[in-house]
């Protein structure tokens, strides 16, 4: 396999978009992405587009029917909230076999006003299960994930509003996030309960949105950047969830995480102190603290500790070990597909000091991640170095 | 043969097939006997475990007693689902655990002091929990507070 760099990436800002269409917001952001390469879609050997809700309806094709049809293969990729990650490391694959010089990933989504609890199945109602047989709803599942925590540790409802503050507060220099308003500890804990101990503001929103990176090989890479410093993928790692016990019935969020990031640590030769920014997967802020612990970020059971001494807060704000410096999933929203790449692309605009971070810049960031977790269960984590 | 004669009848049927509700209500589970992994899923193919087949696997029927692993209390649902309602993962002493509601644990209460729901020990009760479109009572297990 051989060395692969990104070379230009787009994002929308994530938002609603009713009067538009998937392929529009996932055009728009290739757009972009190419621009910032300095290439044009005829340039573009490969393309790996990410989108959950349209997933049979070739989304990428009816992209290019936007862009450009210039022929070239196309995947549509569907892997839960993984979506975008997992299209960015088909890309990233499709780079790294020697097949291809330049590929493309889109990671787009349409949600609406669809609230995560997703829609309920067919068949007879008095069969469904949910409300009777305990709850299988993203905000409980996730809530469980807290209480475990919660029960293993002794971890308080204040530690996880803690990463509901931070997250609004560096959304606050986004302008690529959905919403950027401020929320205090008392606004947290206070508000509407979802499923304990998430309430409200700990729970992501919905929305529509896009982002798409351009990678190229070594070669290209000389051929385009004309001496841009391009952040190079060092580690992309794609897990699945290994059997435990608990697993079936309790959908186990760490350990595939857990794998993924010492895989990841291993083959790009860093350790979690060499990281100078993290994205993470904060579908809910029960899941950012465990997260924090299955990438490293601290010691197992530390994570209360870690999020009082301000762990994960962007150094502006006398923070450490900074996560989700684009307000995360919480703030800047989970348009599923798009989630994925998205992510990627704020690393990025970190280790190339981009425009696009400029108000909320990670000084001396030459190390980067970004995880995904999508449920049931795919995982993702990429580390980009420059 | 019993579970054809229950499915042709006009009683009462399980809302999940790992629910039994003959001779007394419990529940089932497949195990696998070369590395003892149960699972309520009864038609899988093989073990995710140590992949063995299914001529591997054999039925049993699980404690009705079990202690509570964790749980979160649900706010906010599907239209037409009263909350709030505990939902909680318990472990069986089988070697599997089960989603199921908690009943007879003020929610308000689990949430103020949730040391008190773990490990919290519980047995299974069944209620109806619905009518189907045949008109047959619909029958759910959740469980409650051991008495002793
Ligand atoms: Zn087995």
């Amino acid at each position: 396999m051989r060395n692969v760099y990104v070379l230009g990436t787009g994002m929308i800002k994530f938002g609603r978009y009713p009067e538009k269409t998937v392929p529009e917001l996932g055009g728009e952001a290739a757009l972009v992405a190419l621009k910032d390469a300095g290439i044009a879609i005829k340039d573009v050997e490969m393309f790996a587009c990410g989108n959950l809700y349209q997933s049979n309806a070739m989304v990428g094709q009816r992209i290019l029917q936007q862009i450009g049809q210039t022929g070239i293969p196309v995947i549509n990729v569907s892997n839960a909230c993984a979506t975008g990650s997992t299209a960015f490391r088909e890309a990233y694959l499709a780079v790294a076999s020697g097949m291809y010089e330049t590929a493309m990933a889109v990671g787009v989504e349409q949600m609406g006003k669809q609230g995560l609890l997703g829609g309920a199945g067919g068949g007879d109602p008095a069969y469904s299960v949910e409300g009777k047989l305990g709850s299988g709803l993203m905000p409980a599942v996730f809530g469980q994930a807290g209480i475990e925590h919660m029960r293993k540790y002794g971890t308080k409802p204040e530690h996880f509003a803690k990463i509901s503050v931070k997250s609004h507060k560096h959304a606050t220099k986004n302008p690529f996030s959905q919403y950027r308003n401020e929320v205090s500890l008392e606004d947290v804990l206070n508000a509407r309960m979802v499923a304990y101990p998430n309430t409200l503001y700990m729970c992501c929103p919905t929305g529509d949105g896009a982002a798409a990176a351009i990678l190229v090989s070594e070669d290209k890479l000389k051929q385009l950047a004309g001496g841009r410093k391009r952040p190079k993928i060092a580690a992309s790692v794609l897990t699945s969830d290994p059997y435990t016990e608990r697993d079936l019935t309790f959908p186990d969020v760490s350990t595939l995480t857990r794998r993924a990031s010492k895989l990841a640590y291993e083959k790009a030769g860093v350790g979690p102190k060499d990281i100078a920014l993290t994205e993470l997967h904060d579908c809910f802020a029960t899941a950012e603290l465990v997260h924090y612990e299955n990438l490293g970020l601290c010691g197992d059971g530390e994570a209360g500790a870690f999020i009082d001494k301000k762990g994960g807060c962007h150094p502006d704000l006398g923070g450490f070990a900074p996560v989700n410096v684009s307000g995360g999933l919480l703030s800047k929203g989970h348009p599923l597909g798009a989630t994925g790449v998205a992510n990627i692309c704020e690393v990025v605009w970190h280790l190339t000091q981009d425009e696009r971070a400029k108000d909320r810049q990670v000084p001396n960031a030459k190390v980067g991640q970004a995880h995904v977790i999508g449920l049931g269960s795919a995982c993702t984590v990429h580390i980009l170095t420059v | 043969m019993a579970e054809q004669a229950q499915a042709t009848d006009t009683g009462p049927r399980p809302i999940v097939p790992f629910l039994k509700l003959d001779p007394k209500p419990h529940l089932i589970a497949v195990k696998c006997s070369n590395c003892g992994s149960v699972f309520m899923d009864l038609k899988r193919v093989a073990c995710s475990k140590c992949g063995s087949t299914k001529e591997k696997f054999s039925q049993v029927s699980l404690s009705d007693k079990g202690k509570v692993y964790v749980f979160s209390v649900v706010h906010q649902s599907f239209p037409g689902i009263k909350t709030p309602y505990i939902t909680a993962i318990v472990d069986l002493p089988d070697g599997v655990s089960v989603r199921a509601n908690l009943v007879d644990v003020d929610p308000e209460t689990a949430q103020k002091e949730p040391k008190k729901i773990f490990d919290l020990p519980v047995e299974m009760v069944t209620h109806v929990a619905a009518k189907d479109r045949e008109g047959h009572e619909v029958i759910a297990f959740s469980f409650k507070p051991s008495k002793n």
